[in-house]
């Protein structure tokens, strides 16, 4: 076997290669996002659901939620608290959060996930811009 | 409210194999107990219900293209359907042909002067019988078990256009490519479409869910009737009742809810 | 067995480069696909499926027509076919990987393909179809690869293969069948809407996909030291030579209950293709070409004398393929769309870019068979020593 140093100056280069992202970004942690909030966000308090939910859930409410607007017909959610909304991400979610750039797009951007929303749905249906 | 909940949780179960969504309630129940009510989704309180809606257009009272314009402009400025110059390219939900187009295979020789002139207004027929959900390969084209509208899930849609080859009535049509920058006025609460995906009329479904007659029958100026086709007291059933009326390419089976009065 | 693929000489690589910058350049034109939507392509409002769709058809029949090596050895125990039928089973592999990718430049949401498996729908044909090409593929490699690879240690193949041998053979006739049920099952598109579709299909198939077989052989015997041999290749060329007869019949019979019904809506699409509708021709020469080529196959198949002389029938099956490709592969399609259901004329023609992305494709499907037969071949030679 007179490959060995061939072998192993590969797996060398391959490691270098694999955890290069995490040389790269040594000790350059990226701070978290800033999420502004709305007047009319900060005056409602909690969203459809609890901020926590909302937080790390809310992709998987409005997957259901179109869901049952497209296929069952069905507009209304009502929520815990047995308050209704709704359920329309151009006309009840960004009438909240009219501001797309500073709460959607931050977080967005920072976990480096591109959803497809703002393809169809009008991102600023309130706000003039 | 009691079924709707029901399906909604039914619904949640699907989702879970589809999307892995069973997470979000599991974190939800345990954040706040079994004792909390569960979150649920219901109709609307105002929305029109029917068996199977129909439209009768009374060509009686079309003379002109002028006539139609409205009905056009209030379907495609309300969902943002895009005008293209490209003739290929071409999208719409609602527009005139002349009769021997519209009923291709009823060409009749020696039409009279009034059905030879005048412009037909055609749309998609929301077929009991529909060809292109049959031959959908992922149920993004559907009929809707409530009312019998053939709908577009254009989340779901993958562009395969095996519905535009399925459809008799070239009621279908292709977004080619981005058509936002195409449309004139966006009305910013219904969405635009995408690239890629397959768009047609839906019979104003965001309207009905809010007790609300379709945009282009209300533009319509009493020339379009829009009703349930199975509730003999409806006004197209009592239209259909009183005149002889026609249909596109009837031998064909596919039951169109669109029904012309010459 | 990988191996024997990447050792090659000079020519070989040469080849191979060539196929890849082909199949580099067509990627760069599908990712502007991607990006600006399929509005890059000739297709329309009126004519929604184009060339991407018809290539797809096209080749289906020549994965199918890989069937007609296999059920002479396996079924009737015809010897003589033994060599090749890896030629034919390797042929159909790189036509169904055509056909996949075919496919998939046709779609608007590419990246949403596996919602046919997320919502699977039977009542689709497109469901069913997804399902028989992929078998057919899976079935073709397995097959392949352990007979390939049992021929190579010198022993009998596997006994678990038989079974799923006999399976494909069917599997073969229902690619096509399914393929044609696409199209013949549509309400108001005369052009397809008729039985003998399928069967049309089938026949065509069994002409293009052996003709091809019989080119690839004589390549083989000019450019490797493995002879296919002279009665594989007469054997197949009969073969041919029936096939191409039934499909002109088939389509004979169309055009009969065609023009003696005088159904306008069949008749129409007829009439654009071969006469030009409404002053609209476009590919009325491509018809006639195509007619003319396959009967010029038939005369040099069919005669004895022709289908001996090895120069004569290579020309007979290249006229045949070509035949066969633009009656498919360019009438097939646009006729059914051409006048649209509203009986407008909306004529298509490919664009460039369009032309781009279906050469590259057939360039990785040439660029997959070149490295399967470069490895059927390598082992025939190394068994012969």
């Amino acid at each position: 076997m007179n490959d060995r140093k061939y072998i192993l100056t590969g797996l060398v280069i391959f490691f270098a290669i694999v955890t290069f992202p995490f040389w790269y970004n040594l000790g350059k942690a990226a701070p978290g996002p800033d999420i502004k909030l709305t007047e009319k966000a900060k005056a409602a308090k909690t969203c459809v659901m609890p901020t926590s939910y909302m937080r790390a859930e809310h992709m998987q409410l409005l997957d259901l939620w179109r869901h049952n607007v497209v296929r069952n017909a069905e507009r209304v959610f009502v929520n815990t608290e047995g308050k209704e909304f709704n359920m329309s991400l151009s006309n009840t979610c960004l009438d909240c959060h009219s501001n797309k750039a500073d709460f959607c797009d931050k977080c967005h951007n920072y976990s480096s996930v591109r959803p497809y929303c703002w393809d169809c749905h009008i991102e600023n249906p309130k706000e003039a811009k | 409210m009691e079924n709707s909940r029901r399906r909604f949780l039914e619904m949640l179960g699907i989702a879970a194999v589809a999307a892995g969504t069973q997470p979000v309630w599991n974190a939800f129940a345990a954040e706040h107990g079994s004792a909390t009510p569960e979150p649920s989704v219901k109709k609307g309180p105002n929305e029109l219900k029917a068996k199977q809606w129909a439209m009768v257009i009374d060509t009686r009272k079309i003379e002109k293209a002028s006539d139609l314009e409205p009905i056009i402009e209030a379907c495609h400025k309300l969902h943002n359907v895009p005008h293209f110059e490209n003739k290929h390219h071409e999208i719409k939900w609602i527009w005139e042909e002349e009769y021997i187009h519209a009923f291709p295979t009823d060409p009749n020789r020696f039409l009279d002067e009034r059905i030879h002139h005048i412009p037909f207004l055609v749309l998609c027929n929301h077929c009991e019988n529909p060809p292109c959900v049959r031959a959908c390969p992922t149920k993004a084209t559907f009929k809707r078990e409530s009312d019998g509208i053939v709908m577009m899930d254009f989340h779901r849609c993958i562009g395969c256009r095996f519905c535009m080859a399925a459809c008799p009535y070239g009621a279908r049509s292709f977004n080619f490519r981005d058509p936002r920058p195409f449309i004139k006025e966006t009305n910013k609460e219904f969405p635009t479409r995408m690239k890629g995906v397959v768009e047609k009329c839906q019979f104003c479904t965001e309207r009905l869910a809010v007790g609300l007659q379709p945009a282009c029958v209300e533009a319509s100026n009493g020339i379009l009737t829009f009703g349930d086709l199975y509730d003999e007291e409806s006004d197209v059933r009592k239209l259909l009742k009183e005149n002889f009326s026609i249909r596109r390419k009837q031998s064909l089976g596919t039951e169109p809810s669109v029904y012309y009065i010459v | 067995m990988l191996e024997l693929a990447i050792k090659g000489s000079k020519k070989f690589y040469g080849w191979i480069i060539a196929l890849l910058a082909i199949v580099g350049i067509g990627f760069g034109i599908y990712l502007m696909q991607l990006g600006f939507g399929l509005g890059i392509t000739g297709m329309s409002r009126d004519v929604s499926w184009g060339f991407y769709i018809a290539q797809f058809t096209f080749l289906v029949g020549v994965a199918a027509g890989g069937v007609m090596v296999v059920t002479p050895y396996y079924l009737h125990n015809y010897k003589a076919f033994g060599k090749i039928t890896i030629l034919g089973e390797f042929l159909a592999i790189a036509a169904i990987s055509m056909c996949l990718m075919f496919i998939l430049v046709d779609l608007g949401q590419p990246m949403r393909m596996f919602n046919v498996l997320l919502y699977p729908t039977p009542n689709s044909v497109l469901f069913w179809d997804m399902i028989v090409l992929n078998g057919y593929l899976f079935l073709n490699i397995v097959i392949g690869w352990n007979v390939l690879e049992a021929e190579r240690n010198g022993a009998h193949y596997p006994m678990w293969i038989k079974p799923l041998i006999y399976l494909s053979i069917p599997w073969a006739v229902g690619i096509h069948t399914v393929t044609a049920f696409l199209y013949c099952g549509l309400p108001g598109r005369g052009f397809w809407l008729t039985a003998i579709l399928a069967p049309r299909f089938l026949a065509s198939a069994f002409a293009a996909g052996p003709a091809l077989l019989i080119l690839l052989c004589l390549i083989i015997r000019k450019v490797t030291n493995f002879d296919p041999g002279k009665e594989q290749i007469q054997s197949l060329a009969k073969i041919v030579a029936y096939a191409i007869c039934l499909n002109v019949f088939f389509f004979l019979c169309e055009v009969f209950v065609v023009f003696y019904s005088q159904i306008p809506e069949h008749m129409d699409h007829l009439k654009y293709l071969f006469f030009g509708f409404h002053g609209h021709d476009s590919l009325v020469g491509w018809m006639w070409s195509s007619m003319a080529l396959m009967l010029v196959g038939i005369i040099l198949l069919v005669n004895p004398f022709t289908r001996k002389n090895e120069t004569t029938l290579a020309v007979g099956c290249g006229v045949i393929f070509i035949g066969t490709w633009i009656d498919k592969g360019l009438g097939m399609i646009s006729g059914g769309f051409v006048p649209s259901p509203l009986h407008h004329v909306t004529e298509y023609a490919p664009t460039l870019p369009e032309i781009g992305i279906t050469l590259a494709v057939w360039a990785a499907g040439f660029l997959i068979l070149t490295i399967f037969y470069k490895m059927a071949i390598g082992v025939k030679e190394e068994v012969r020593g």
